[in-house]
Order: C-alpha cells, then sequence, then structure tokens
C-alpha cells in the first residue's frame, strides 16, 4: 500500500521562534489584533510504501528524527495525510 | 602542523579564502571535495563557510550526509585539529560533532559586519595562541548564527570550558553571547565568525591571525598587541 504522509515540524517549546516572534508584532499594523502565540514551522508531504499505517508512521517518524528535524531545537510530528 | 584540507561542499564559498590565509601562515592547503572518503594524510580539516547543498533544509543538514563527513568524523576522533566556520560551524553542529544548533538571527536580519570577541578559553586548537580576556575584532557574515541549546548542554559546556569565544555586544541573540565553541578535546572547534578575513590591518582587522596560528600549531605572531 502507499500511504500520504505530513510532517509538522516546529520549533520546541522553549526555544526562541524569531519568525513566528516578527510575524505576531507585524499583525497588529496590519489590523489583525487577539492574535497569540504565533509559531512558524515547516510542512513535508510525501507518500510512503508500506503495509500498514503504523509502518508507515513509522519510517516516516525516523526519517523526521534524521533528516526534516534537528532534534536539538525541532519537534517532528507525523501523520497521515488527507487527500 | 603544515597541510591542511578545507573542505568544498557544493555551495561552499569561502574555500579560497581559507586557504589563502592559511597558506599566508605558511601551510599547504588543498582543497577537498566533499565526496572524498579519506582525510588521513592531513594535520588539520577546515569546513569553510558558504552554502553548503545550498542551506536546503537547514544550514549544514545535507551536508551532514556527504562521503567526507565520516572521513571527518574518523579525523575528529582520533584528536586531529578541524575548524569550522560560519557554515562549517551549522555543519559540524548538524553532525553532532559539535552540541547545540544555530537558529536563524534574532530580528531575522542578514548580518555582515566587524564584532568585538572576547576569548573565553585558551583550551582549543583555535584559541591556544591567546589569552583569556583577549578583544579580537572579527567580521560576521551570517543569517543563522544565533546559538541555541538547552540548559544542560549549556552547562555542560561551560563547566568543561568549551565555550572558546563571545561576542563583546551579541549581535544575533545567540545564548549566553556565544560566538564559538569547541568539542569536550578541544580539537574540534566551530565559530560564526570569519578569522580568514581578518589578516590584515590594511583590510580592517589582523586579528585573525592569532586565531589561525594556533591553529596552525604555531607560536603567536608579534602583532603589536
Amino acid at each position: 500500500m502507499n500511504y500520504a504522509v505530513r510532517v509538522d515540524v516546529t520549533l520546541r517549546t522553549g526555544i526562541a521562534d524569531p519568525a513566528g516572534s516578527t510575524i505576531e508584532r507585524s499583525l497588529p499594523t496590519l489590523g489583525f489584533d487577539g492574535v497569540h502565540r504565533v509559531r512558524a514551522g515547516k510542512l513535508f508531504l510525501f507518500e510512503v510504501d508500506a503495509s500498514s499505517p503504523d509502518e508507515a508512521l513509522l519510517t516516516a517518524q525516523k526519517l523526521a528524527d534524521r533528516l526534516l528535524s534537528n532534534p536539538v531545537i525541532e519537534d517532528a510530528r507525523c501523520s497521515l495525510a488527507e487527500d | 602542523m603544515t597541510s591542511v584540507a578545507v573542505v568544498v561542499f557544493p555551495g561552499s564559498n569561502c574555500e579560497y579564502d581559507a586557504a589563502r590565509a592559511l597558506e599566508s601562515l605558511g601551510a599547504s592547503a588543498t582543497l577537498v571535495f566533499h565526496s572524498a572518503q579519506d582525510l588521513s594524510a592531513f594535520d588539520g580539516v577546515v569546513l569553510p563557510g558558504g552554502f553548503a547543498h545550498g542551506d536546503y533544509l537547514r544550514p549544514g543538514a545535507l551536508a551532514r550526509f556527504s562521503p567526507v563527513m565520516s572521513a571527518l568524523e574518523r579525523f575528529a576522533a582520533g584528536g586531529g585539529p578541524v575548524l569550522g566556520i560560519c557554515n562549517g560551524f551549522q555543519v559540524l553542529t548538524e553532525a553532532g560533532l559539535l552540541p547545540g544548533a544555530l537558529q536563524k538571527n534574532r530580528g531575522l536580519t542578514f548580518l555582515c559586519q566587524p564584532e568585538t570577541l572576547v576569548v573565553a578559553s585558551t583550551r582549543s586548537v583555535l584559541t591556544r595562541a591567546a589569552n583569556v580576556g583577549d578583544e579580537l575584532v572579527i567580521p560576521i557574515n551570517h543569517f543563522s548564527g544565533n546559538y541555541t541549546c538547552d540548559d544542560a548542554t549549556h552547562r555542560e559546556l561551560v563547566e568543561n570550558d568549551q565555550v572558546v569565544l563571545r561576542y563583546r555586544d551579541n549581535p544575533n541573540g545567540s545564548r549566553d553571547d556565544i560566538a564559538g565553541i569547541s568539542n569536550r578535546a578541544g580539537n574540534v572547534v566551530g565559530l560564526m565568525p570569519h578569522p580568514e578575513r581578518a589578516m590584515s590591518s590594511l583590510l580592517g582587522s589582523a586579528d585573525g591571525l592569532v586565531l589561525l596560528r594556533g591553529f596552525l600549531g604555531l607560536e603567536p605572531a608579534f602583532s603589536g598587541r
């Protein structure tokens, strides 16, 4: 089977997020008040050949931890992508 | 030390500056492409600045998987002097040869300017010819130079004297003003500033000399300091 997977990479809690805070600071000048805790991250989409959804997610998590994220500063969350 | 490898990744752009700087101090510098699998013929290895593999994904993330990196790990494990400058520092952290990570500068600004650095340790191959407290003016040129690590790692860095250089006026948000660190043994060093661009007072600063002379194992030069 072929499973579509998405990986969300965000900075770990406690790690400064310069992109997120710059976006947040600029929002009031555009008239968007009351928007808080903006965090910037990365989205990866790909497909995995696997015999089950769990196996696909396991492969995805392995490659996310090895390459797509830097575990020193980032968390990677894998889920099955919806078409 | 006489023979230094300067590793060239696709996208490196400071390899000639680094080689020229080392040769001006009497070393022989060889540009070694990232596909090389053996560094044992060299007395030292420099990872120069630039944008290895386009800096895609994260700076240093893809360079870490270049064939030369296993040779570099062996070289470093054997105690060989390794210096990562700017992008080279980012590669060393991604490869796990140095702790922590470099993330985007505070304020999301690309910085290209001279900075005053304070020597924090002389236990590393880069700073062994300097004195603790020396102030060196060395240019920086980076977007992701904001040194980050968790509390435990920071404590270890300080306790083991691995913080090598600090910024006097922190330009990028780096934790504890850190500009450069070493591994525990002191033979692997990474720093964001570019000592190879501070080799002559005619060009703004000659303060890189004491660092590269240290890296080459030379006695400190008389520099009027």
